[in-house]
């Protein structure tokens, strides 16, 4: 513990500084604005629950799809070193399946959901699949790859319900989606929780991280070692796909019914977003899952702030845009040379030594 | 070395045998609609109703193209599309001219074009992230001129918009016995007339040729003396301009302005190129097989408007089919060619 | 300065972090000469292109041409002043035509007149006799002929110095002739050639002189008719004996005779021509032979690192398949490859991550080697090595190169092979170190692990290999052990022994 310590305290947080320092930038912006912003206060919800409640939780909760996508965008990211713009239309055909098992029982009891939750994770890992062979074995770039699957995903969700937006109402389907009574904490911030979990006990059941990370920054050097990259990478699709399942089923969740259109709609941006300002690398490579949930809060928060401060939901694009291009524009390899180059004058000048036959 | 095939004519390049294939699909494809589905397909107008109707998607499809040859990618098209009519009409609604406001299309194009540019190819930030932003900056800036959609009121751009070409020998014979000719808007000209240039462009002119060498080797571009920096910030130059004239002709076709104008053009407009034999790593491509990737897309659409499949979701449906088709299509012409090719040297 | 000098380079130096590349370097270049340069990996060959090139910006020293001083800042500068060259890797645009490639770049003005281009790119072709058609897409023309292209367009852009850089890896004799006929034309016509290789007969073939390179010196410029073949390889990898005599005494090597552990016969993939070869237990062999000769490719192809197109693998006498790196390490193979950076490192993670990596790959998916473990054997290893790194955490990316070649080595040794590929180990690696290692494989040998050992520097094998087998343009040119062991015999194989193998 001791020696982590050490660690962060002289290194730095390395790659987690950028999104750590958004996020506290955005905290400091809104106390000074609005000194009560983050105030959580304690009120009763519509069915007579106490829950915690204020801005600070709405931004936690309302984060929660977003979270759970990075998280397994990293995962692709890293191996594949493109991203999956489809995982939008992919949770609105996961939250489809999830409905149409719902609809098709005929009382919705515990292990109902849990038998619709699973089938929808059957079908997105199925599609998950489908992109990840374009990708491995194909060979396409993820971006084209997924490209399909936006463009008729929606469609697809659609078709499974047969042309309509249905409805599920059901105290069970309301505690996923807001509380489940008796715990003040929103049931979605629990199951990124779990989430989180899930992935950091895989981690540490598996040899996933290594292999993943090794795949992503040299491919060759990882072939030579026994890695099966076509595997790797196909397997982080998959695990997309489950991320996905759950994304959906909480969607549907919060809102009772499942519209195809709506649904997560733009969120696969959002979500390689969230990966970018977790400081990870687009191009592939190392990767942290942590920095990618601060991120989709990041996300979140800005949104957020924007509101607070009358901006209407429609223009909030542009000023995300904003902050977008000034983070790329930070992290670019031509302005960190310039401005290593800078430090590098501004320290001491120490003449290194030019020695023959490398030590 | 000396076992030479005799050709009759040079094997196809990759460009052209994509383009080929493109155009064969499209032509099978017509022809079969109009044997099976008849109706609306008989007639010519058809025809000129898909162009018509998507003239501003020929145009930035073909600013895309030039953008994927280099091998980049410009997903802001649609959104800067849209912010150019919304502009363009609440300029017109406030009395304008309608010559400033072609300036005022064309210069908001290339503002867009320039930033990307510069952010792309000078900053070397990939341009996935930089034209995301750009979409969403555009799409935010529609909304923040208007939320509420507005319709153009204008004399002289009404004038404008009714411009309609004949042509005579080609029309269909209405209840009445009249031959009615076939129409076409004066934006399916505009968006010809930047075919044409897009097309001279790349295959005769030296800012055209130096894109398809960039995209097919950037490292060899460079140590043949192209500019690549140059060339590239050059082709997002052409495609922010390209999106200003395509909302330009959109305005023209609709008449209005709304925030949601254009959605998801640009993945119509990826689409197109792709179908139409543009390879996603850069270095081949043809404007007129992008040409025909949107007819391609569109004639699915009717076909799929006549047929039975007459549910909302399978134009989408077929769509994604269609594009995963030929992507992969693409994988394995190219796959093949280059197993061949590897047969002969040895 | 001489009288008909056409490129003069004199006291080049170039300097990298750590790494003195070129010192006090000179170089001549005369009209209508063809000149090869030479040397081994590390010899400052490449890194003297490139400073002419343009690539890289020399540190010291100056360049004439002509007579006049020049500084070349990019490749463009250099084209100025008449430098071309055509490198190894193709640098033309594969999807465009050969007339295309001729002319991208310089064309005169904006429109491209495509049919003036076409007519002139054939009459070149025509005239240097290459068998292409201007109209041709470059892609589907095979590797000579895209080379002789690079070439014409070189010439084309009348070129005072072409050089170029290691032309005829890929192609066949008959291509080579094609070559060698277009320089020979381009020699009557005043054109000075760089011809950067290492296949000693086409030096002899077709060269007037020869410059050699060794550890950024310059070793000599000779004649080649007065520089024998022998005498030309000694001077390329020959060592310094004084330096080596006070490293310490050469083990006494026994000749083995103990069971045979990996044994192939015909043996070939995507880019090693067919070779037999055995190793038993406990034994250390090594190949050698000049940059090219085909030793990683034979190792490589015993690894399954290259797609394997033929052959019959038997290991403890039992019949195996080996086609990828996992069969090849589930067989308790295992390989550290030449080219570190590219097939090694993995750049970003930890010396800790990249030691276990190995290790990891054979237990498998499900079993993680836990933290605690790891950090057990990274620091095992870094100790037992002396490997010269801040922490178990630092990225080996920032690692001297000869440390990260430590890492690489200890994550073969931590899976414990029966049989252990060392490709070039010691490059890089200061010379006290050098010593340990060797030491260690004659250790490992002792323990009953066969190993086979390649290096530039055959001092290092001769110390720890029994067992040496030559290497020749592709082919196994001779196999020696017991008394031929010694330098001499090796520079007398390598440059013109008996073919003991028809490849």
């Amino acid at each position: 513990m001791k020696d982590k310590f050490k660690r962060i305290f002289k290194g730095g947080l390395g790659q987690l500084t950028i999104p750590i320092i958004a996020i506290v930038l955005l905290v400091i912006f809104n106390l000074i604005r609005d000194p009560s912003f983050f105030s959580i206060g304690i009120s009763h919800n519509n069915d007579g629950n106490i829950v915690l409640a204020g801005n600070l939780i709405s931004i936690i909760n309302g984060a929660s799809e977003l979270a759970i996508l990075a998280m397994g965008m990293t995962l692709v990211t890293a191996a594949c070193g493109g991203q999956d713009i489809s995982v939008g239309a992919a949770a609105a055909i996961a939250g489809s399946a999830f409905v149409k098992i719902l609809k098709a029982s005929s009382a919705i009891t515990w292990p109902t959901v849990i038998a619709a939750f699973l089938f929808a994770c059957v079908v997105a890992m199925l599609f998950g699949t489908f992109n990840g062979t374009l990708v491995s074995v194909f060979k396409i770039q993820p971006m084209i790859a997924t490209l399909i699957l936006y463009t008729c995903g929606r469609s697809i969700a659609y078709w499974i319900n047969g042309g309509a937006t249905p409805t599920v109402s059901s105290p069970i389907i309301n505690a996923l989606g807001s509380f489940i009574p008796g715990i003040p904490v929103p049931t979605p911030v629990i199951i990124v929780i779990v989430v989180a979990l899930v992935f950091k006990l895989v981690f540490q059941l598996t040899s996933l991280e290594l292999f993943t990370q090794s795949v992503g920054i040299n491919g060759s050097a990882a072939r030579l070692n026994g890695i099966n990259s076509t595997f790797i990478k196909l397997l982080s699709f998959i695990i997309l796909g489950v991320c996905v399942a759950v994304a959906g089923c909480i969607g549907v969740s919060r809102l009772g019914l499942i519209n195809h259109e709506t649904l997560l709609l733009d969120v696969e941006m959002d979500a390689i977003l969230a990966v970018a300002i977790g400081g990870n690398n687009l191009g592939g490579g190392k990767f942290k899952i942590s920095g990618s949930i601060i991120g989709a809060y990041v996300i979140q928060m800005l949104t957020i702030t924007l509101y607070a401060m009358k901006v209407s939901s429609t223009d909030v694009k542009a000023y995300k845009a904003i902050v977008i291009i000034i983070l790329v524009v930070i992290g670019s390899p031509v302005i960190k040379s310039k401005f290593e180059k800078l430090t590098r004058k501004l320290r001491s000048n120490k003449q290194r030594v030019p020695a023959k036959g490398a030590e | 070395m000396n076992k030479e095939k005799k050709f009759f004519k040079e094997p196809l390049t990759d460009t052209q045998l994509l383009m080929t294939i493109a155009i064969g699909i499209f032509f099978v494809m017509y022809l079969l609609a109009m044997a099976i589905l008849r109706g609306g397909f008989l007639h010519p107008q058809q025809i000129f109703d898909m162009l018509n109707d998507n003239a501003s998607l020929i145009i930035v499809s073909c600013g895309l193209t030039i953008v994927m040859i280099g091998g980049g990618i410009d997903i802001s098209v649609g959104a800067v599309t849209s912010l150019v009519v919304m502009s363009c009409v609440l300029y017109l609604n406030k009395g304008g001219n309608i010559f400033v406001s072609i300036l005022l299309a064309l210069g908001i194009g290339l503002a867009f074009g320039l930033v990307h540019g510069y952010l792309i190819s000078y900053l070397e930030i990939q341009p996935f992230i930089v034209t995301l932003a750009g979409m969403f900056f555009a799409r935010g800036l529609t909304t923040i001129l208007s939320v509420n959609p507005q319709k153009v009121d204008h004399e002289a751009f009404a004038a404008l918009r009714g411009v309609k070409i004949e042509i005579p020998w080609l029309g269909y014979y209405a209840k009445n016995g009249n031959l009615i000719p076939g129409t076409v808007e004066l934006g399916v000209v505009i968006a010809l007339v930047c075919l044409l240039t897009v097309f001279v462009l790349l295959t005769w002119l030296k800012p055209g040729r130096n894109f398809y060498a960039m995209g097919g080797n950037q490292q060899s571009a460079l140590m043949l003396g192209i500019n690549v920096k140059r060339t590239r910030f050059l082709s997002y130059v052409i495609c922010g301009l390209l999106s200003g004239i395509s909302g330009y002709v959109f305005m023209m076709h609709t008449g209005a302005g709304n925030a949601t104008n254009a959605a998801g053009m640009e993945m119509n407009a990826i689409a197109s190129s792709i179908i139409g034999g543009t390879l996603l790593t850069g270095g081949v491509g043809n404007v007129i097989g992008t040409l025909f990737g949107t007819l391609i897309l569109t004639t699915i659409k009717k076909i799929i408007v006549s047929s039975a499949l007459n549910k909302p979701w399978w134009q989408s449906i077929t769509t994604g089919g269609m594009l995963c088709f030929f992507i992969l299509l693409q994988s394995i012409v190219l796959w093949v060619r280059a197993k061949l090719r590897a047969k002969k040297k040895k | 300065m001489q009288d008909n000098a056409l490129l003069q380079m004199r006291k080049i130096n170039k300097v990298f972090p750590g790494v003195k590349a070129l010192s006090e370097v000179d170089f001549t270049l005369r009209k209508g000469e063809i000149h090869a340069l030479m040397g081994e990996n590390g010899a400052g060959k490449s890194t003297l292109i490139k400073v002419l090139t343009g690539v890289y910006q020399m540190d010291g020293g100056e360049i004439t041409v002509d007579g006049e001083k020049i500084v070349i800042r990019s490749p463009q500068d250099a084209q100025n002043n008449g430098i071309s060259t055509v490198y190894q890797e193709i640098t033309l645009c594969p999807n465009l035509t050969v007339a295309e490639n001729m002319y991208i770049g310089r064309e005169e003005n904006v429109f491209v007149r495509r049919r003036y281009y076409e007519k002139k790119a054939d009459k070149i072709l025509t005239e240097l006799g290459i068998p292409a058609r201007s109209t041709q897409q470059l892609g589907s023309c095979s590797l000579a002929v895209q080379q002789m292209v690079a070439i014409a367009r070189a010439v084309d852009m009348k070129c005072k110095v072409l050089i170029l850089d290691e032309p005829t890896s890929s192609l066949d004799d008959k291509e080579v002739n094609l070559l060698f006929n277009l320089m020979r034309d381009l020699k009557s016509q005043g054109v000075g050639i760089i011809f950067v290789t290492h296949f000693l007969e086409q030096v002899y073939e077709v060269c007037d002189r020869i410059t050699v390179l060794r550890n950024g010196e310059l070793v000599g410029e000779y004649l080649t008719e007065e520089l024998p073949q022998v005498e030309l390889v000694a001077k390329m990898i020959g060592k310094d004996l004084d330096e080596l005599s006070n490293l310490g005494e050469m083990e006494e090597k026994t000749e083995v005779d103990s069971e045979v552990f990996y044994e192939a016969q015909s043996l070939s993939s995507s880019d090693a021509l067919p070779f037999d070869f055995k190793i038993h237990k406990g034994e250390v062999n090594g190949f050698t032979g000049l940059l090219g000769s085909g030793r990683s490719e034979s190792v490589r192809a015993i690894f399954g690192a290259d797609k394997v197109t033929g052959g019959h693998v038997r290991i403890k006498g039992e019949d195996v398949k080996i086609t990828r790196p996992i069969d090849a390490m589930k067989h308790g193979i295992g390989y550290l490859a030449e080219d570190r950076k590219r097939d090694g490192i993995i750049a970003d993670l930890s010396v800790r991550e990249n030691i276990i990596l190995a290790l990891q790959v054979m237990k498998g998916f499900f079993k993680p080697i836990s933290r605690s473990e790891a950090e057990a054997f990274a620091d095992e290893y870094i100790d037992v090595l002396n490997i010269k790194t801040a922490s178990r955490e630092t990225p080996i990316g920032s690692l001297s190169g000869g440390n990260q070649q430590k890492v690489i080595l200890a994550r073969w040794l931590l899976t414990h092979p029966d049989y252990l590929i060392l490709d070039e180990p010691t490059r890089g690696i200061d010379v006290g170190t050098k010593l340990e290692i060797q030491k260690l494989v004659l250790k490992l040998a002792e323990e009953g692990v066969s190993v086979t050992f390649i290096s530039s520097e055959v001092e290092e094998m001769l110390r720890t290999c029994s067992r040496l087998i030559v290497m020749r343009d592709r082919h196994i040119v001779g196999e020696l052990k017991g008394a031929d062991l010694n330098q001499a015999q090796v520079m007398k194989t390598i440059a013109g022994g008996e073919s003991e193998n028809e490849g």
